[in-house]
């Protein structure tokens, strides 16, 4: 009943003698909101750029939207989203601009840009501030944007990295709500954040430590399992053993 | 008691071509005391702490550190404190040991003179001494910067989100650090995002959109919660989110946690009503659980009411 959209098995990237993702696997079911949680420095980025086909692995298998990692990353580039903290959106383009251009790079018809990106302006309510630009608008709202046009091209799965760093904490949960509506919607949320609550959010989570997922489980049960009342005591736990 | 205060800060204005960043902000921190200002991006915090460290002047308003008005006798000021800016700007190519005596030496002394106040902080990065900055992990840069920080041997510390980005192993290694620090005299101030670092200050500022949004003790401001707070557990976030937007009297809704907490005026929603309403809407899996507000409900409230008014 279950389909699985990510399946990824002793999955390897090794830069020289160092090993930054070391044989992970997991499975990610399609509408569930993942944790991808670790330290710095575990192998996060490695991985995600893995599966969004960016970086290719050196051993190991994955299918990602039903696609191979190691041979099909241009499908698999299409088939998701993507959006950080740090790379989103052009300051110096307008709301309309951007809507447009990421539009046009995924692919979208001119028709099916302008109705989506009509729908999704009105959706976050800034029909007067369309114009203007996206450097002028509050991190917040950018932030929104940056995950509204992420999902633009009805992506079957959403890569978030740190998405909500330095965010308040209204507009941060704002965010979560735009992340349940989309995964209610069938899109699939593969998130990393350092917020321990949001762990809590996520369906299910895994958390790596020196390139290895270390913890694997539902936020309730990795709580049951180390005996805790709070994923940030997990994570310490899993972390510093 | 003037001369309990290590810092007071009055009426602080800061504008930067459009924005007003710091908008009449007044503060008092003690001597010996580890104070937090917390806040998201934008809030004002870096503003305030690159003033308070003597690196910007404000349009006007008073600030005086260790009895000494920062704007200007900066000289003397800089001599007794230590900043930790932000974002990590010490040399990459100079090596741990050599950023060290840089800083030792800016400030006449050298790392020996000083080793044993540094010694618990360096000896983690000891074994590493030789190697350069730029090639050092994320803890290890935080543990190298407050070391240089620290080197002239300061009455008092101005650290500005030193754990951002940082993941919460290295981050409560960094504040058992401070917490080490505050034991032997140190005046604190610390800036951070993260709500939840809170409870480890003797007193935080609340900050959002250039103003102070509170002043206490983590406890006081938890106890001062002016709402009625519920809680519902539930594996149904998004329809049980949905389904609360529409009650009558529940004037926030929003997902905390593992929970979401419905916030109401006091007398206004019962534990009672609250059931009555969720079964009428044919919610099922979900319990209403006990929760007491903690730092971030109040920050979310205290925003709230500054939008509202």
């Amino acid at each position: 009943m279950s389909n699985s959209i990510i399946e990824v098995e002793n999955l390897t990237k090794r830069f020289g003698t160092f090993k930054a993702v070391d044989s992970i696997s997991l499975e990610v079911k399609q509408g569930e909101i993942f944790g991808f949680l670790g330290a710095n420095g575990a192998g996060k980025t490695t991985a995600m750029k893995m599966l969004s086909g960016l970086l290719s692995p050196t051993s190991g298998k994955a299918m990602v939207a039903g696609f191979d990692v190691f041979k099909q990353q241009n499908q698999i580039k299409k088939s998701i989203g993507y959006m950080s903290q740090r790379f989103s959106l052009y300051d110096d383009l307008t709301i309309k601009e951007n809507i447009r251009f990421y539009g046009g790079i995924y692919g979208l018809k001119r028709k099916q840009w302008k109705e989506k990106g009509e729908r999704l302006i009105k959706r976050l309510g800034l029909d007067e501030v369309e114009g203007k630009l996206l450097k002028d608008l509050p991190l917040g709202w950018k932030q929104k944007l940056a995950f509204s046009i992420a999902i633009l091209h009805d992506p079957k799965i959403v890569f978030l990295d740190e998405p909500t760093g330095g965010v308040d904490p209204i507009t941060r949960r704002q965010f979560w709500e735009m992340i349940y509506e989309a995964a209610h919607d069938g899109i699939t949320v593969f998130v990393t954040t350092h917020y321990m609550d949001e762990a809590e959010y996520c369906d299910r989570i895994s958390m790596m430590v020196d390139g290895r997922v270390e913890a694997y489980d539902t936020p309730e049960g990795l709580k049951k399992k180390y005996g805790v009342k709070t994923m940030n005591e997990v994570f310490i736990k899993v972390a510093r053993p | 008691m003037e001369n309990q205060n290590a810092v007071i800060v009055k009426n602080l204005v800061k504008t930067y071509a459009h924005v007003e960043a710091l908008k009449e902000i007044s503060l008092n921190v003690k001597k010996g005391e580890l104070f937090g200002v917390i806040g998201p991006d934008g809030a004002g915090k870096t503003s305030l702490f690159r003033i308070m460290s003597s690196l910007l002047l404000p349009d006007s308003g008073e600030v005086n550190v260790l009895g000494i008005d920062v704007t200007r006798d900066y000289a003397s000021v800089r001599k007794k404190m230590g900043y930790m800016p932000g974002r990590f700007s010490l040399y990459q190519d100079l090596s741990i040991e050599e950023n060290i005596n840089l800083f030792a030496s800016i400030y006449d002394t050298t790392l020996e003179e000083n080793y044993e106040n540094i010694r618990y902080i360096y000896s983690q990065i000891e074994p590493f001494r030789k190697r350069r900055a730029g090639a050092l992990s994320g803890g290890m840069k935080q543990k190298l910067a407050l070391c240089c920080a620290l080197v002239h041997s300061p009455e008092i510390l101005f650290l500005d989100e030193p754990t951002t980005g940082v993941d919460a192993v290295s981050r409560s290694e960094f504040w058992e650090i401070l917490q080490m620090l505050k034991k032997r005299g140190m005046t604190i101030l610390v800036s951070t995002p993260y709500m939840d670092e809170a409870s480890l200050c003797d007193r935080v500022a609340l900050m959002q959109d250039g103003r102070i949004l509170s002043v206490d003790t983590p406890a006081k401001i938890t106890d001062a919660y002016a709402y009625s707070l519920l809680a519902i557990k539930t594996n149904e976030k998004y329809n049980m989110l949905s389904s609360l937007r529409m009650l009558e009297h529940a004037t926030l809704v929003y997902p905390f946690g593992e929970n979401i907490h419905v916030v109401s005026d006091k007398g206004k929603l019962t534990n009672e009503e609250l059931t009555k309403y969720l079964n009428d809407q044919g919610m099922e899996n979900w319990e209403i659980v006990e929760v007491a507000p903690d730092i971030e409900d109040c920050f979310i409230a205290l925003m709230n009411q500054h939008v509202a008014a």
